[in-house]
């Protein structure tokens, strides 16, 4: 099931860029669409069949290089299970609204979108994985679509951004690499060598080794995730990169980096990661003020949207690092609602810039009167992006906030400033664009099409429904939590670890 | 009075090595009697056939003497020669590049019908003399029995069982390549200074590595691996002797494997050289010298381990950062894989540094030997790949090696700049391709041994060598041609053949290297 997932969008995509439709770009994008869809139908029978109470489910499990102990192993837990939905849900969105965009570009539109959906197959692969080797192999090759994919559509200093993006990954995934092999060794040591996850967390390693290979790996999703001081890559590619691009590197790849630290950190190196949460804490909070605050003084939309999610992500490092139940379920809710209202933030923000031909923020003004639905669907995504009550990020916004509370009053404090700040850097952009006097520049701008509508308009719908009922996404995360925390709690109970699961 | 004793040979053991062996001699024969026009054809099917006879027989070889069942290979011509597995291993694959080294050799349609070697090499450049050779279209068409004059000096030096048979091998595989070197049929002043640096720093380190040898004798006494062995194993003095010769001998060695300090050689010689030679010689001899350091560190002087060891650190670690930082100032391609090739040596370094002894390795484990000996099979093909590619994008000059001049090449032949990129993504060690299977083998290698931090700085540099594979691949791909731009010429099937092969064992052992790797743990074992 996992395996056709994968297969699905890989082959599709080698299809669509491989496929003889020179001559008719639209039967390219249809067909593009129609994988995407296909397998968005698979993550709904996948979602429906999957069960409540917990557990990694959907195991697939072979032998794949017996001399390294590398398994192709599948399988998903509440966690996996809600990114790969959240990855089957966004690509067809990306697909739609990025329609037009893979038309002016350095390759065809074929290649544009055969990459995004070998993206969209490495994607699922990276949150399916329940074997490090296997992980790390999906976690690479997901850099080389990326690459090509900014590189080759976008802004006029995309194969800059490009590179930047490229040396830091490969920088953070090779410090990983020296992790995993270390953990090779350990495993080795122990008996018959084995990357199975549920293998590695029963691995008895030394304090000091736990502690070495827990670090090797957290700057790896450090970097991806991004958080402060390794995050100066994501600004520079949002700026660059198409939005669909966007949309697919901060909703969905980032998240490797926050669902590594919860799978692998956590699951791994239980005592290592209890030893590194001040430290992880700190820079968590640093990231939440720190992007806040550089947001608030970008003039390129597409950059603030970037720190805005280094924001964001340092609320969910923060809800995984606080160590309780509130904290990590907020985390992980955090992880999927970030996907749905930064994809509808990045996207209606490039149906703008498409329309203006600037992302600069001081030279537009009175859009709302000219494109009203543009505009009104820009503030529900600004919103949520603030987290709104009512809207879906709320939830796991507070959830994270109650999870600091428990942790330290103190942590939480800090914390809500960066709601405070949320606030400004998105009214004040909204104030900015969309309000004030009509200006001659912004008099052309048409307002959203049907296309574009519908691309958008379920992922606020989404945003809506899950702000009122975050049930179906907590109820599945639940189990996962409560399983992550036992893990770590196991070996050496920890104080705040008790005050989380007794509540 | 003393009586003659015949020296016993196991002739069905060292078939391999003496088909090339006597396919050279037969080679230099067909120079001296064959007809000028008829002598292309016989010379290159000559090769390719005693190269596959030899590759065929070695799998003979190989079953009879029952490596894959736990037998652990015989010492054979009087304990001169170790026929053992990384000894077969590297045969085969020895061959396997060779083969792929011929038929870049024969390649004729590149230079319009001729050889892309001189046309009368004892022609100065630019005389009556020699627009005359080009004229008349003359070729040397020696290039075949020199090259497998070359590869049975591969063959015999990761297979020497004693100190002299390995210092004759390692002559016989360098003369015919510092000659070859020399004999580019363009720019060849540029590749006769190739040869006369590497013929003369190449017989400096041949120097230190014969005063290396005459220190061991006198320390240990005897030529033999095995008695040196039991020499250092049964030590109390003469510390001097021996460090002093295992310094000079790795000079020699680390000299051949283009080690640092012992590097400077390599970008000047594989810049001048014919690429297909460069080709050649870039895998080849790494594979030989690969070996034979293997055999004298971990045979002769595995006793002495921790008395190396702390030197091959420091060299692991030079090489890998030279080899990293001075490639990033390339402007040449020739020369950036020349560079990255010593970057490789590091990282092959690095995995030799995982010696452990051989009751801590477990069955199952990594051990050094079968992590090098991986990592030496994906460089080779991928090292050969890479220079056939090198041979087809030209401009009027010849060979466009200019990194400039590859501006734009994903536009012009997108086929070929894709296969290119997925190389030096496996140079760089991306997962699926081999490359990234072979780094991970010598890193686990050298983290069981203890070496981590080594494994550490490795893995940074290995960031630091993307950096600069990623700038050719964004020069092929976002770049806009400069001036009218690279053209790449379409070869014969032979060299589309070379590089198909080498791109297609890159991957595979990327995607599948289990079967191999199992293999390889099965057979790689020294004997004594």
């Amino acid at each position: 099931m996992l395996t056709a997932m994968i297969l699905v969008p890989f082959i599709g995509g080698l299809v669509v860029a491989f496929a003889p439709t020179k001559k008719n770009p639209t039967l390219t994008k249809q067909l593009a669409l129609g994988v995407s869809l296909v397998t968005l139908v698979l993550a709904i029978v996948l979602a429906v069949q999957y069960q409540t109470d917990g557990g990694t489910q959907f195991v697939e499990d072979t032998m794949w290089i017996r001399a390294f102990g590398a398994h192709y192993a599948l399988g998903v837990d509440g966690l996996g299970l809600t990114l790969v939905v959240l990855t089957a849900i966004l690509t067809p969105v990306v697909v739609l609204a990025s329609w037009n965009d893979g038309d002016e570009g350095r390759w065809s539109t074929a290649a544009f979108f055969g990459f995004m959906l070998a993206l969209e197959a490495l994607a699922i692969g990276v949150f399916a994985a329940t074997d490090v080797f296997l992980f790390y192999v999906f976690f690479e090759a997901t850099l080389i679509p990326t690459y090509f994919l900014i590189g080759g559509w976008g802004g006029p200093n995309r194969a800059r951004a490009a590179v930047k993006f490229l040396v830091f990954s490969l920088a953070g995934g090779l410090v990983m690499l020296a992790a995993v092999v270390g953990l090779y060794v350990e495993s080795a040591k122990a008996g018959t060598p084995s990357y199975l996850v549920a293998d590695l967390a029963k691995l008895d390693m030394g304090t000091a080794t736990g502690r070495l290979l827990f670090v090797g790996f957290f700057i790896a999703f450090a970097i991806k995730a991004p958080m402060f001081p390794v995050h100066t890559w994501l600004p520079d590619t949002t700026e660059q990169a198409t939005p669909g691009t966007s949309v697919l590197l901060v909703s969905i790849l980032d998240k490797i980096g926050t669902f590594g630290m919860v799978r692998f950190c956590l699951g791994i190196f239980p005592e290592a990661s209890r030893w590194a949460t001040p430290v992880v804490i700190v820079l968590a909070i640093i990231s939440i003020l720190y992007g806040a605050v550089l947001a608030i003084g970008q003039d390129n939309i597409s950059r603030l949207i970037g720190f805005t999610s280094v924001s964001h992500f340092g609320f969910i490092v923060l809800g995984i690092f606080v160590m309780n139940s509130q904290g990590q379920n907020g985390a992980n809710l955090y992880m999927f609602n970030h996907g749905l209202s930064t994809a509808a933030l990045f996207l209606v923000s490039g149906f703008l810039i498409k329309r203006h031909g600037s992302a600069s923020i001081r030279t537009l003004g009175g859009v709302e009167k000219v494109a009203p639905v543009l505009a009104g669907f820009l503030l529900v995504a600004g919103l949520s992006s603030l987290s709104l009550p009512g809207l879906a990020p709320f939830v796991s916004e507070l959830l994270v906030l109650v999870g600091a509370f428990v942790h330290s009053p103190w942590t939480a404090a800090f914390a809500v400033l960066g709601i405070v700040l949320a606030a400004m850097y998105i009214l004040i952009m909204y104030q900015r664009v969309f309000t004030g006097p009509e200006r001659p520049v912004t008099a052309g701008i048409s307002d959203l099409g049907v296309r574009e509508v519908v691309a958008v308009a379920p992922l606020l719908l989404l945003i809506v429904v899950l702000g009122f009922y975050p049930k179906p996404v907590l109820s599945v995360l639940n189990p996962t939590v409560k399983d992550t925390l036992a893990h770590v709690g196991v070996s050496d109970p920890t104080p705040a670890v008790a005050e989380g699961s007794g509540k | 009075m003393t009586t003659f004793n015949a020296p016993h040979l196991e002739y069905a053991t060292l078939l391999p090595l003496l088909i090339v062996l006597g396919g050279a001699v037969v080679g230099v024969l067909v120079e001296a009697f064959v007809p000028r026009e008829r002598r292309y054809v016989v010379q290159s099917a000559l090769a390719g056939v005693v190269v596959l006879a030899a590759g065929v027989d070695t799998a003979v070889v190989t079953r009879n003497l029952g490596l894959f069942h736990d037998k652990p290979g015989k010492v054979v011509a009087e304990g001169a020669i170790a026929v053992d597995g990384p000894t077969l291993f590297i045969w085969g694959l020895v061959l396997a590049l060779s083969f792929l080294g011929v038929l870049m050799f024969a390649e004729r349609k590149l230079e319009s019908g001729v050889l892309s070697f001189a046309g009368q090499a004892a022609a100065l450049p630019g005389t009556e003399a020699e627009r005359q050779a080009s004229t008349r279209g003359l070729e040397h068409t020696e290039v075949f029995p020199l090259l497998l004059f070359a590869v049975s000096g591969m063959m015999l030096f990761p297979a020497a069982n004693d100190l002299l048979t390995l210092f004759v091998a390692l002559e016989v595989l360098s003369l015919p390549l510092y000659l070859l070197c020399g004999l580019a049929r363009r720019r060849r002043l540029l590749s006769q200074e190739a040869a006369m640096k590497y013929f003369l720093l190449g017989a400096f380190s041949s120097a230190f590595f014969v005063y290396g040898i005459a220190l061991v004798y006198g320390y240990a006494g005897s030529m033999g691996f095995a008695q040196i062995a039991n020499a250092v194993a049964g030590r109390t003095d003469g510390h001097v002797l021996l460090l002093g010769g295992m310094g000079l001998m790795a000079v020699g060695l680390l000299f051949k494997v283009s080690a640092a300090p012992f590097h400077a050689w390599t970008p000047d010689v594989y810049q001048g050289a014919p690429t297909a030679v460069t080709g050649f010689m870039a895998a080849g001899t790494k594979v030989a010298a690969f070996g034979a350091l293997l055999r004298l560190f971990y045979v002769a002087f595995g006793g002495a381990r921790w008395d190396w060891e702390p030197l091959f650190w420091a060299i692991a670690i030079l090489t890998m950062v030279v080899g990293s930082v001075l490639a990033l100032a390339q402007t040449d391609m020739k020369r950036l894989l020349a560079y990255s090739s010593i970057a490789h040596a590091g990282f092959m370094l690095t995995g030799f540094l995982g010696a452990r002894s051989l009751g801590v390795v477990k069955a199952g484990d990594i051990s050094a030997v079968q992590a090098i000996l991986f990592y030496l099979l994906t460089y080779g093909f991928m090292t050969m790949a890479a220079f056939a590619i090198v041979t087809v994008v030209r401009d009027a000059g010849g060979e466009a090696t200019g990194m400039a001049r590859w501006a734009g090449l994903g536009k012009e032949s997108p086929l070929l700049a894709g296969v290119f990129a997925f190389l030096l993504l496996a140079m760089a060690g991306i997962p699926l391709t081999s490359g990234f299977t072979g780094k991970w083998a010598v890193f686990a290698a050298a983290v069981s041994a203890g070496a981590w931090p080594v494994v550490l700085v490795a893995v940074l540099l290995s960031a630091v060598t993307a950096f600069f594979y990623v700038r050719v691949i964004v020069v092929m791909f976002f770049s806009e041609p400069v001036g009218e731009g690279p053209s790449v010429a379409v070869p014969s099937v032979l060299t589309m053949l070379v590089i198909a092969v080498g791109t297609a064992v890159t991957l595979v052992l990327g995607v599948v290297p289990g079967p191999v790797l199992d293999r390889l743990g099965d057979v790689a074992q020294f004997i004594r």
